[in-house]
């Protein structure tokens, strides 16, 4: 918690010391949509392996189709995405669960989906769900669980398959205060637990400081990066992180880039 | 307990008032009897002709049953085979929407000319009404599978046939249901029109019981046909909650 504890953790994990392998790359990547709309021009981007990058911009700006196009739903217009990753997991903004089944049969859906037996899908899930906190839930329905609950048996649905590159368009943008800080601690735990690539979209400044290595920031549309920088906080970050003077001035470097990037002409 | 009592209690009272009232009215000589008949002469005409009208609800119920269910399966699946879009939808859902327009009442003798004076030609009738709305209320359903979630279904690789039977169909229940409550009524009603012209069940009882000018016992039929409606509505809602019942009452419509 002390200002020392943060310095010393600083030095554990620096960028250099991250694997070096690419995990995903954009070269010149752009989209069009029909009707003439240029979400993203020319974007090129290279996201290393085990790196958990937010991406931040205003509103408009091209953010989830960006997302998007990295998990292969939309197909850029020009330009390449090398994104070799068979498993790829997305998380909403909203939580997405099927009403009509269980917390369980929601977690197992993607193994289902990929025709794994019932009975190693069950397993699975029971694993997943218990890394998210649910365990006393498992039986329950999406109906009787609060917002929060719901988003972690979202988090746990796209963990199941054990991606190895996870994708999240603003999960937490719809709760509250408490509980998005509360997941945001649970999400970053589950990074260093899993050794994952992570690509978070986010409006919130401070989000982007406490969970990620690296942030993107975009200008408005079409996303341009405006500012791509190193997030050195320490890999483990608790919530009084977010009262150091160090998380100030990460946070006061993200919004300044952010407003420069959002007054483009 | 309470709840039942909530439901139950003011549909009640309010039955009761009217009963009332029309004893009343029709008693005092306010309306003529042989337009309106008492409450009580109609309950008497249903005693006396209790062994009629039990065989005649019977055989309507058959048929609107037969009909119903004919409609809800003959809908879900059009509106499947339709919600494929592109031409296929563009090339039949004009000819779904004849039976929305379709006057029942001219088409009826034809059905006699091709099925007989038979039950064939009653449960066609009950059909022919009731299917528009399954498949209108289906097809929207269909429709409006959340985008995320067809999102999520591709990303992990799902086929057509575990998106249709695994998100789509069971998205679209609120709508499907919705669609069914509504054939419900409308094959009790289809029934009783092909009745009219076939002659049999409580529909060819109501030509009988005008042509004799037996009001009271026209009555008689009409509450039968209403009450039958109701039931199959009831049975269908049913359904539908039990079907439904971990849902959210802000995900059904
Ligand atoms: N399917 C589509 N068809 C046409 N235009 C689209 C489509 N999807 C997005 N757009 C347009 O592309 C632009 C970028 O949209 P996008 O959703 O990527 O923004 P965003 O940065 O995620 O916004 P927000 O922060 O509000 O979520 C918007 O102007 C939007 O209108
Ligand atoms: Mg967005």
């Amino acid at each position: 918690m002390s200002h020392a504890r943060i310095s010393t953790n600083i030095l554990e994990r620096t960028s250099a010391e991250l694997p070096a392998q690419p995990a995903v790359i954009l070269r010149n990547v752009a989209k069009t949509f029909p009707g003439g709309i240029a979400a993203v021009v020319a974007l090129s981007l290279t996201i290393p392996k085990a790196e958990f990058l937010a991406i931040l911009g205003p509103s408009g700006c091209g953010k989830s189709t960006l997302l998007r196009m990295i998990a292969g739903l939309e197909t850029p217009t020009a330009g390449i995405i090398e994104q070799p990753h068979p498993r790829v997991a997305f998380v909403f903004q909203d939580s997405h669960l099927l009403p009509w089944r269980s917390v369980l049969r929601n977690v197992a859906l993607p193994l289902e989906l990929r025709g794994e037996a019932r009975q190693r899908c069950e397993d699975q899930a029971k694993l997943s769900i218990d890394q998210v906190g649910l365990t006393d839930f498992t039986h329950r329905y999406p109906a009787e669980l609060s917002g929060g609950m719901r988003m972690r048996v979202s988090l746990a649905r796209a963990l199941v398959t054990n991606p190895d590159l996870l994708l999240l368009d603003e999960p937490f943008a719809a709760l509250d205060e408490i509980t998005r800080t509360e997941l945001d601690e649970q999400l970053r735990q589950l990074w260093i637990a899993r050794k994952m690539t992570v690509v978070f979209v986010t409006h919130s400044i401070g989000e982007a400081a406490f969970l990620a290595n690296r942030a993107v920031v975009l200008s408005a549309r079409p996303a341009k990066i405006a500012l791509d920088t190193n997030i050195e906080l320490g890999l483990q970050r608790v919530n009084a992180l977010r009262g150091e003077p160090a998380y100030a001035e990460v946070t006061q470097r993200l919004l300044l880039a952010l407003e420069a990037g959002a007054s483009r002409p | 307990m309470t709840r039942l009592f909530r439901d139950i209690f003011p549909p009640v009272v309010v039955l009761l008032a009217v009963i009332a009232a029309t004893e009343l009215t029709v008693a005092r000589g306010w309306i003529a009897p042989y337009l309106v008949p008492r409450p009580t002469q109609i309950l008497a005409a249903t005693v006396e002709n209790a062994r009629e009208l039990f065989t005649a609800t019977a055989s309507t119920t058959t048929a609107a049953m037969a009909g119903f269910l004919l409609s809800a399966c003959v809908g879900v699946s059009l509106a499947i085979v339709l919600s494929a879009g592109g031409w296929v939808q563009r090339a039949f859902y004009p000819y779904a929407v004849f039976f929305q327009t379709v006057p029942i009442i001219a088409i009826a003798p034809l059905l006699v000319i091709w099925f007989g004076f038979d039950a064939r030609a009653v449960i066609a009738s009950s059909f022919i009404v009731s299917v528009f709305p399954v498949i209108a209320n289906t097809l929207t359903g269909l429709r409006s599978t959340d985008p995320a979630l067809r999102d999520l279904f591709r990303l992990y690789g799902a086929g057509p046939v575990a998106s249709l039977c695994k998100l789509r169909i069971p998205f679209a229940a609120p709508s499907i249901f919705t669609g069914l409550r509504v054939a419900a009524g409308l094959a009790v009603i289809g029934t009783i029109v092909g009745e009219f012209i076939v002659g049999t069940g409580l529909g060819g009882l109501i030509v009988v019981a005008r042509r004799e000018q037996r009001v009271d016992k026209v009555f008689a039929i009409l509450l039968l046909s209403a009450a039958l409606g109701i039931v199959l509505f009831t049975l269908v809602n049913t359904a539908g909650r039990l079907v439904m019942r971990r849902w959210h009452a802000s995900e059904i419509e």
